[in-house]
């Protein structure tokens, strides 16, 4: 008899917060609205570590089942929740840092209007994303899936009376749909082609079949249709457009949502099915593939970026690209590693630039930062340990993840890994030109630090203080400093332990890698071998790291003037990476315009105006001219409607005799 | 004995007449004469066939057309008499405030 743990409460308890905010919460003062949030939300965190410490006496999958949902058939869908050591760590993560983005929050939108409307739409956000990474079964995963879309359209246009946030959130929402619509017609073969949705039942029907080594098959076009979905959810190329823009939300939403977890939800979602990724292996190449590229793609623009949150984006979309990587060569636990190492260290990075940005009243831009070490200690402290631990140096959260995930590319392909490590090195560079920037050096703003009547200084920023620049207050520190402590130690389980605890999940005894290990078993030697190979491949990243510091340095500390020879030097291609490859640029004359075009002359002036207004407004005056002629008849003079009446008898008796005399 | 058709050209003489005047006089009662005029040669046709065929029913048609006549009279004359009064006219093209 498993224990029942009431599970559906961890998603619940954050909706309910949501309900009394978004209902009530107009009324309340703030420090209500603030009880409230924290009080769910902090309560889901609560549960959730009540479930980890009496995980190890439960069998996994531990599968509760709360409702019936969709029954039809033999089809179902029930309200069921999943607990495995997968979605443990998920919960463990989302819950964790979601608390402390909450905390944070209070101090960072305090002084903002709407205040009760980002609380209840954050709780709203943990609801979905719970959901998402508890659910039992595709379909209830695919409701959190569109809610935290939708949580994130809300929470990106939260200031829409500004019109680049309006249309970031709609840009958000949308590219997802495109990936949405992969993800549901891969939801669609497995119904027809396993008849469930249920984790559980739909990996027992594959378990039996081989993998695909031909080319393509069924689960080979599942898997790649799962792969588009989480291509937009985790912002992988080609749909990655729409998380830099995604950086006009508040700072907090940009680390809770935007950073450390909903766009791990691809991350997520590929790993949880891996049963169908490891006997496809077309489709786990291109996750390789994608998660390659965007990787290296993302943190070249990474390095011309001088908004300090944009520099955050490309970064986040670059580690993402390091975790579809993991999954792509089948590391999917060191994948899972650096989805949570990256949740510390990157969602601390954003809250740390968000406590920049209000000391500094609101600037982003980091050409007008600098030398603000001594001014907020505590932030510099906090950011310098995540940007260690994002540039991966040991002993530091990202150098363990990180280096698990080259080690295991690299027994794939050395050119996963070489690409992974000259990524490495951007990452390095460009964290490290951020914390130059920002800290280091002469104080580039204007004095005083308030710009009090620029519109365009609110962009993701608390309202100004204009009293010069100043530390955060404690309740955003603390955050800061518990992230801190994360960003450091968390690597510490090692990638090995960690292996081990998601191995009940990963252990399908298949994977797609595995026929060239299984052909050459391993004797002592080579387990030799292969240790002292993975000592050279981790100090070729963590030299990597450190030539990224050393360049940062001798570019942004040293020679200052040098950035500039050297941009100018590269010419095109330097104005290339700073308008990010004109990527959107392209997709806005092949996609957008063409779209809207088609819309407006076809659909809109053709089809609307010219078939369906037309037909409305051509029956409409057809009947009106009818009766426009016929009401002539209707005089209201009653002779000439005596005379109708005799003209029709006349004709009446003529017919008669007509026929009469035939 | 005069022959049927006598009566029904009579009859029908009668009933045109009343058409005619009904369609060209204004007068509200030259049309209401008019209109008895018409029933009347109506009239004569029933009793013209009752005649001829000699069967009663015609003729119990006729009585019931001379007392919806009566009935119709009455009615009619005082409508007209209260037109009169409030509109000081008898022709029925200036009584025309339900026209659009």
């Amino acid at each position: 008899m498993t224990p029942n743990l009431h599970l559906w409460l961890i998603p619940l308890l954050p909706l309910i917060g949501a309900a009394i905010n978004g209902l009530l919460g107009k009324r309340f003062s703030r420090q209500i609205v603030v009880a409230v949030a924290l009080a769910f939300c902090g309560a889901a965190f609560a549960m959730a570590l009540w479930v980890a410490a009496g995980f190890a006496a439960l069998a996994v999958p531990h599968v509760e089942f709360v409702a019936p949902w969709i029954r039809s058939g033999s089809f179902q869908a029930d309200f069921a929740f999943y607990l495995d050591p997968l979605s443990l760590v998920m919960l463990l993560v989302v819950t964790g840092v979601g608390f402390l983005i909450h905390i944070y929050s209070v101090g960072y939108m305090w002084e903002e209007g709407g205040f009760y409307r980002f609380f209840c739409y954050l709780n709203l956000f943990m609801f979905f994303m719970l959901t998402l990474v508890l659910a039992n079964n595709y379909l209830l995963m695919f409701i959190g899936w569109e809610g935290v879309g939708l949580a994130s359209y809300l929470l990106i246009g939260f200031w829409f009376t500004k019109d680049s946030a309006a249309s970031a959130g709609k840009k958000a929402f949308i590219v997802n749909r495109i990936g949405d619509f992969g993800f549901l017609i891969a939801l669609f073969l497995l119904i027809k082609h396993f008849g469930s949705l249920n984790f559980a039942q739909v990996f027992q029907s594959i378990a039996p079949l081989g993998v695909e080594t031909a080319g393509a098959g069924l689960l080979t076009s599942i898997g790649l249709l799962l792969l588009v979905g989480a291509c937009g959810k985790s912002a992988q190329i080609p749909l990655y457009v729409w998380l830099p823009d995604a950086m006009e939300g508040p700072t907090p939403v940009s680390a809770l949502i935007h950073a450390a977890t909903m766009v791990t939800a691809g991350v997520y979602m590929i790993a949880r099915s891996h049963v169908i990724f490891e006997r496809a292996p077309t489709a786990l190449t291109a996750v390789a593939i994608i998660g390659t590229l965007t990787a290296l793609f993302a943190a070249t623009i990474g390095v011309c970026q001088t908004d300090i949150k944009k520099v955050l984006a490309y970064s986040t979309i670059s580690q993402l690209g390091y975790m579809f990587l993991a999954c792509g060569v089948g590391a999917f636990s060191a994948g899972i590693f650096h989805l949570m190492t990256h949740a510390f260290f990157k969602g601390l990075l954003f809250l740390a630039a968000g406590s920049v940005i209000h000391a500094v009243g609101g600037e982003q831009d980091m050409r007008r930062m600098g030398g603000l070490r001594t001014q907020i200690p505590w932030t510099f402290w906090t950011m310098t340990a995540a940007t260690f631990a994002i540039a991966g140096f040991p002993p530091f959260a990202g150098f363990f993840s990180k280096d698990a995930i080259l080690f295991e590319a690299s027994k794939v392909s050395l050119v996963y890994w070489g690409i992974g490590v000259f990524t490495a090195f951007l990452t390095s560079f460009y964290m490290f030109r951020l914390w130059f920037m920002t800290f280091f050096g002469e104080y580039r703003g204007e004095q005083g630090g308030g710009h009090h009547d620029d519109p365009h200084s609110r962009a993701g920023a608390p309202a100004p203080h204009g009293h010069g620049i100043h530390e955060s207050p404690k309740i955003m520190l603390a955050p800061l400093v518990i992230l801190a402590v994360l960003s450091v130690c968390g690597g510490w389980i090692g990638s090995a332990r960690f292996d081990k605890f998601l191995s009940p999940v990963f252990h399908s005894g298949v994977t797609a890698y595995s026929q060239q290990e299984a052909a050459a078993p391993t004797t002592p030697a080579e387990h030799k071998d292969e240790d002292r190979s993975e000592l050279l491949f981790t100090s070729i990243s963590v030299g990597a790291a450190a030539l990224g510091l050393y360049l940062a340095w001798l570019l942004y500390i040293s020679r200052p003037q040098l950035p500039q020879q050297i941009a100018e030097g590269l010419g095109g291609f330097y104005r290339a990476v700073l308008d990010k490859y004109y990527v959107d640029e392209l997709y806005t004359t092949l996609f957008v315009k063409p779209l809207l075009d088609g819309s407006t002359r076809i659909l809109w002036h053709g089809v609307d105006q010219n078939v369906i207004d037309a037909t409305l407004d051509g029956s409409a005056d057809g009947a009106r001219e009818v009766s426009d002629s016929l009401r002539h008849m209707q005089s209201g003079n009653l002779r000439s409607y005596a005379g109708w009446i005799a003209a029709g008898a006349a004709a009446v008796i003529a017919y008669m005799i007509w026929v009469g005399t035939q | 004995m005069v022959p049927l058709s006598y009566y029904l050209v009579l009859g029908g003489f009668l009933f045109a007449c009343g058409v005619t005047g009904f369609l060209i006089k204004r007068n509200i009662i030259t049309i209401f004469m008019s209109i008895e005029l018409m029933l009347n040669g109506v009239n004569l046709t029933f009793v013209a066939f009752a005649a001829h065929w000699g069967a009663l029913s015609g003729q119990v048609f006729v009585f019931f057309v001379m007392v919806v006549a009566a009935a119709e009279a009455a009615v009619g004359l005082a409508i007209i008499i209260s037109v009169y009064r409030t509109r000081e006219t008898l022709n029925v093209d200036h009584v025309n405030l339900l026209k659009l």
